[in-house]
């Protein structure tokens, strides 16, 4: 038989596989995966430059809509970033909303990608019952924030809303329900001879590679690498209450599935016992009003479901940030595909491309053309123009 | 008949193809929990399909961005027409707070003629529920079905 001659089979940018536009390169030899190329940039919008030009009230509802499935998350580290650089400590019933909001959104988030992924292997019974109990949670969402989505639910120094004395009992009831169905869904997935055989040993990431590509979130934490901001360095609630950290060694498909599942159920501990510490704190006592803008720069971490989500803000004493940067966890973990499709079969790229929750919108980046094809901004341009930009703010060196 | 029968086909099952054209994933994931027990749209024949080719309603979210915008056009062009197209979500309305970016192309009327409008960000499942309604009461006027 002649040798296979390798080919390339072009996925994207849209495609049935995934919500976003991306494209994706895949290069095979017979079934078999030997290389990989990801491009990006059709979801980019420009957050960073946006934000540069609204206030820093504004900033959490520009950030907001960055992602709409981790919708809380670039919100909790901008005003981190915000209250760093103003030095803003915010009442603790204020820190116990923001970590419910951000687990709330935790559950419904590893839900949602529960559900997709049973839809990317065509077991679609698997999607509409993760899909059926996220509908809960989105409504918890809704009682608490207003919205089922974009929460709009913080703002430097605290939150907009508090979760009142008579909304305590019914959300429980809710969660008591929620955690039954967690663990039914769970034990479902862990016990189905299909997903078994289907996820198991595919699209393996082992820890060295999960470390060189500095994956994070549940991507890293499946494949033994132990790191979650809110145990490393805790913010809101996270050091006032119990819960684990979970990690897996496996690393493959199967595993950031069980950790996701079993992730869930840890953020129904915390919503838990946060609402039991919100009795015995004062009502309506929920922001630190942030008289002055900000003169200084701040940085603000957050454990979105995806991994770190990190926000930098440098202010000028105005009522606008001076420089705005945003980094999301889908950066890093996107990347690691690479060498988790390696190898694998083709049938098996759709799964494990999916794996790492990949979430494009947050992480696009763009390179400029002009009409020829030739690079506009290489990376030395890059590096002079940010020189020159911190000479004239009169920083650096 | 054939008039008829094209009609009926358009009217009672609509297929929905999703064109995320550089959203916030929201308006999407919202779209997606439509077809899910909850709100379950598939009892009304409503199915999304994988290919623009099999599709009636164009379901277009997000801004459209300058490197988006090509492909948009060209997913329009592979939908057999008659379609609708719906702006789905305030972003690919107007660009909403994203008037100001960089990279923004313009509101997607601006580019393929658009037949419905969903607004809200997202829209909630039932606001999406009437814009489908809408459209198909713009199919049965269509003329030259």
């Amino acid at each position: 038989m002649a040798e296979l001659e390798p080919r390339v089979i072009p996925i994207g940018p849209f495609h049935p596989l995934q919500e976003e536009a991306e494209y994706f390169k895949l290069t095979v030899e017979g079934e078999k995966v030997i290389h990989l190329d990801i491009q990006l940039g059709y979801m980019h919008r420009g957050h960073g430059k946006i934000c540069e030009g609204k206030t820093y009230d504004q900033i959490p509802f520009v950030v907001e809509r960055i992602c709409g499935i981790c919708s809380t998350s670039h919100p909790f580290a901008c005003v981190q970033a915000i209250e760093d650089a103003a030095n803003i400590e915010i009442p603790p019933r204020a820190a116990y909303i923001r970590s419910i909001v951000g687990e709330l959104e935790r559950i419904h988030s590893h839900l949602l990608w529960l559900g997709l992924a049973g839809h990317f292997l065509g077991y679609n019974t698997v999607w509409m019952w993760a899909w059926k109990y996220r509908e809960p949670v989105l409504e918890m969402c809704e009682v608490i924030t207003g919205n089922r989505n974009h929460y709009a639910m913080f703002k430097p120094g605290g939150v907009r809303r508090d979760i009142e004395e008579g909304m305590i009992p019914p959300l429980l009831q809710v969660l008591d329900k929620l955690d039954k169905k967690l663990w039914m869904l769970t034990k479902a997935v862990l016990d189905d001879p299909v997903l078994h055989a289907r996820l198991e040993g595919v699209g393996i990431l082992t820890k060295e590679k999960a470390i060189e590509y500095s994956t994070e979130g549940p991507t890293g934490r499946a494949s033994g690498v132990a790191i979650d901001v809110r145990k490393d360095d805790p913010h809101a609630a996270y050091d006032w209450i119990e819960w684990e950290e979970i990690v897996l060694t496996e690393g493959d498909v199967f595993a950031k599935a069980k950790v996701r599942l079993l992730e869930c159920l840890e953020s129904t501990k915390i919503i838990r016992q946060c609402l039991e510490k919100l009795k015995g704190l004062p009502e309506g006592d929920i922001d630190a009003k942030m008289t002055d803008p900000p003169d200084d720069e701040g940085v603000g971490r957050y454990e979105a479901p995806r991994g770190e989500v990190f926000h930098y803000v440098k202010g000028n004493g105005s009522m606008y940030p001076e420089r705005y940067k945003i980094r999301a966890p889908s950066y890093m973990n996107i990347k690691s595909n690479e060498v988790a499709v390696l190898g694998g079969s083709v049938a098996d790229a759709a799964i494990t491309l999916a794996a790492v929750d990949p979430c494009y919108c947050c992480t696009e980046r763009i390179a400029a053309f002009d009409t020829k094809g030739k690079l506009l901004h290489t990376w030395d341009d890059l590096v002079r123009l940010s020189r020159e930009k911190t000479a004239k703010m009169g920083g650096g060196s | 008949m054939l008039k008829g029968i094209k009609k009926g086909a358009l009217t009672r099952s609509l297929w929905v193809y999703h064109v995320a054209a550089s959203p916030c994933n929201n308006c999407d994931i919202e779209i997606l929990d439509l077809l899910t027990p909850r709100f379950d749209v598939e009892r009304f024949g409503i199915l999304l399909t994988g290919s623009p080719r099999h599709a009636d309603l164009l379901l277009v979210t997000g801004m459209v961005n300058k490197k988006v915008l090509d492909r948009v056009l060209r997913v329009y062009a592979e939908t057999p027409k008659p379609c609708v197209v719906a702006a789905f979500g305030s972003c690919a309305i107007s660009g909403d707070l994203f008037v100001d970016s960089y990279n923004f192309a313009g509101p997607l009327d601006k580019h393929i003629p658009v037949d419905v409008y969903i607004g809200g960000c997202p829209p909630k499942p039932e606001a999406m529920i009437l814009g489908v309604v809408r459209a198909i009461e713009k199919v049965k006027k269509l003329k030259d079905l």
